[in-house]
């Protein structure tokens, strides 16, 4: 028993991949905030007036907003005025194209395994660079505006759809939204903008990939994706960061608009520095993910693996506005050694026959405490609203926590809502029976845990499906337990 | 092939076996037969490598290996097989991606090129149309709402992928209707060869109806009281076990 015990913990043990530092010149911002770091962002990004009025309005309500407190985390208190709220690369003016780019962060692109010379690209994943707060890359720009598609980088977005930008931006998650959503709204510097024309499917996935390198600064970055009446978009965001000790704030906001039978699915891997494993360093990911069926017919699902982090903290909801839209969330959680993820979804029912699904997977090994929060909400207009909530837990050891805590607001006798909760352990029995085929038992771990999270992988589209199974197992080496 | 000496061992405080000693060669097959609580199945517990049993005293030797110093899937890649009492489901893994990895694990064991994803389907259709089973079996969870009987032919299709040297079949006739225990009892009877040995647990004669044994062994209170060829599991099934016991304390 102590033996299997040993074994498990070495096998938990496992490296962080992604934790090397780029070494390259920096303009960054010396810490701290105020008006004038504001008016510096605003002023270093070029930006129309009304985005700065905007920024120093949620500032303004941030200055009157207090952290929240209800996650079901510890958290050591975070130092607002020690942050550097830029940080980018040196460049006289951003790259007009691949090989402009400096060759440092083509490398470091290139060793995290995203390659961003087109040519590269066999999948035909169009993606976004974003390099602590700047936009360095995007690829497959030209081929997409043939369809009519915008990606770009906010920055750019700002300067070339001033309009779109401003008739969604804050839509769904207002600047006074909430504590994280303000400071976002007054500092972020980049992220990816999206523009699907009515009618339109988008040629190809669009995928971001956001990296942290600096020291001391928080990534800010802010994701809007707009897809018009009838248009359907896939979108895959990847994170990871350098390993340091000291603990780095990652709060984004992230905004969909699907309008009437529009369809976006948003798919996350996130692999930010996990800290240690005794829990010293790593990201602090509080973000604020939300779309809206705004329209009739309308889809949004969200897909997501989260493995990184210190602590995460975010639920990707769908306001489901539009009759028969349809709202999903998909997500695996894990959290290791001392790894702590409050997350789950908000499913607000408004329009007729809207419906919903959740299915949450979350994992505990070493002393990770997992939970799952999700709000359920019909309101008196959705007639005939449907909700299934599946939500598993599984521990591996015995220093681990999962819990759930499900809420459930229902305001109109039509509506059907069932939820599914199961906790089980990796059970010995399990292992023993994958051993006593010839199987090791870190194949058996990670055979038994991907069969658990089975239902949310195959909802990733194929080439990240794999790199999550991936991921997992080299998150969880050691974990058994 | 597998000589186990003496063999005591215990969960907890709780001795269980008590000086077991057995000899099985190669091309035999052997029946262990006896009450509740007699120790078989810690006897094939122990023989796999499940934890939370403390051998305290005496050694198994297979093919010439020091069994117990060997973890449980190095024994199952030297060519140990043990069909479980009551297999545990896996939910979301699929049934065919276990015994693939598992087949391959063999393979490199021995050396052999691991097969690809259609020679193993090629071999694994052989294999069910031998256990009467659906091609969907394939593509389940392992054993994932899998019904008494399905398990256990599922049990007896892996070890006719995986060819053992050593099978050991842990009451794999409890549960079974007629027709299903036949059709185990035939892919089991297909495997017997003059290079493999099969140990075979059992409350009950009728499966040896379909699997004759070499020889049969009485175990009881954690030894085996008494050895004898197959006649002796009949004589068990009409007179019960308590004679065998008044015989050893006589002796």
């Amino acid at each position: 028993m102590s033996s299997s015990q040993h074994d498990l913990d070495a096998l938990v043990a496992q490296k962080y991949r992604h934790g090397f530092v780029t070494d390259i010149e920096s303009d960054t911002v010396p810490p701290g905030l105020d008006e004038d770091v504001i008016r510096l962002i605003s002023r270093k990004k070029g930006e129309p007036q009304f985005m700065l009025d905007w920024r120093l309005k949620a500032y303004r309500h941030w200055l009157t907003m207090r952290e929240p407190d209800w996650a079901h985390v510890k958290i050591a208190r975070i130092d607002y005025q020690a942050i550097s709220y830029y940080s980018a690369p040196k460049k006289k003016d951003g790259p007009k194209s691949l090989d402009e780019v400096d060759p440092k962060l083509l490398a470091t692109y290139e060793k995290l395994g995203v390659p961003l010379h087109e040519r590269a690209r066999l999948a035909g994943v169009a993606v976004d660079a974003v390099f602590d707060s700047v936009s360095v890359a995007t690829t497959f720009k030209e081929k997409l505006a043939t369809a009519g598609v915008i990606f770009c980088p906010f920055s750019d977005a700002v300067r070339d759809h001033p309009a779109l930008v401003e008739r969604y931006l804050g839509s769904v998650v207002p600047y006074a939204d909430n504590f994280f959503a303000a400071l976002n709204s007054a500092v972020f510097s980049d992220g990816s903008f999206v523009y699907v024309p009515k009618g339109v499917r988008c040629p190809m996935e669009l995928s971001t990939y956001f990296r942290i390198n600096a020291a001391n600064t928080g990534q800010f970055e802010r994701t809007l994706i707009v897809a018009d009446e009838g248009a359907h978009v896939s979108y895959l965001e990847g994170c990871t960061a350098p390993m340091r000790d000291e603990n780095q704030l990652h709060a984004a906001v992230v905004e969909l608009v699907a309008e009437r039978d529009a369809q976006i699915k948003y798919s996350t891997v996130q692999n930010w520095y996990p800290g240690d494993e005794n829990g010293v360093g790593g990201i602090y990911n509080f973000v604020t993910k939300r779309g809206e069926c705004r329209g009739a017919n309308a889809r949004i699902s969200w897909t997501q693996v989260e493995t990184g982090s210190a602590i995460t903290w975010k639920y990707p909801s769908c306001v489901l506005t539009g009759d028969n839209s349809v709202g999903e969330f998909y997500s695996v959680a894990l959290a290791n050694h001392y790894q702590q993820a409050d997350t789950g979804t908000k499913m607000i029912h408004i329009g007729r026959n809207t419906r919903s699904t959740i299915v949450s997977k979350g994992i505990s090994a070493g002393h990770g405490q997992n939970t799952y929060r999700g709000l359920v909400k019909i309101l008196p207009s959705a007639e005939g609203a449907r909700n299934y909530t599946q939500c598993d837990s599984l521990l591996m050891g015995d220093r681990c926590g999962a819990h759930t805590f499900p809420y459930m607001e229902i305001k109109h006798p039509t509506a059907v809502v069932e939820h599914e909760a199961t906790t089980s352990r990796i059970a010995d029995d399990q292992l023993f029976y994958c051993r006593s085929r010839g199987i090791s038992e870190e194949d058996a771990v990670n055979m038994i845990v991907n069969g658990f999270c089975k239902a949310v992988f195959k909802e990733l589209p194929m080439e990240f499906a794999v790199e999550a199974q991936n991921l997992l197992s080299v998150s969880l080496e050691g974990a058994v337990g | 092939m597998l000589s186990i000496r003496n063999l005591h061992a215990r969960i907890g405080d709780r001795k269980i076996l008590k000086g077991l000693t057995l000899e099985v060669r190669a091309g035999e097959v052997h029946a262990i037969m006896g009450p509740n609580g007699s120790g078989k199945s810690t006897l094939a517990s122990v023989l796999a490598g499940r934890d939370g049993y403390e051998v305290t005293e005496g050694r198994v030797e297979y093919l010439g290996h020091d069994l117990l110093a060997l973890e449980p899937e190095e024994r199952a890649r030297a060519g140990l097989f043990l069909a479980f009492q009551y297999p545990v489901e896996i939910p979301g893994v699929n049934n065919a991606y276990l015994l693939k990895a598992a087949l391959n694990a063999v393979r490199r064991q021995r050396e052999l090129p691991e097969l690809d994803a259609f020679d193993f389907l090629a071999l694994v259709r052989d294999k069910m149309k031998l256990m009467q089973m659906d091609e969907s079996f394939l593509n389940r969870g392992v054993n994932e709402g899998f019904s008494g009987g399905e398990k256990k032919r599922n049990e007896i299709l892996q070890m006719a992928v995986l060819e053992p040297r050593l099978a050991l079949l842990d009451e794999t006739d409890s549960g079974l209707d007629i027709d299903a225990l036949r059709v185990v009892a035939n892919g089991v009877n297909s495997l017997r060869g003059p290079e493999r040995a099969i140990v075979m647990i059992t409350h009950y004669q009728r499966l040896l109806d379909y699997i004759e044994p070499d020889f049969v062994h009485v175990l009881s209170d954690g030894r085996i009281l008494k050895s004898g060829d197959s006649s002796l599991a009949l004589e068990l099934e009409k007179r019960g076990y308590d004679w065998v016991r008044q015989e050893a304390l006589v002796a």
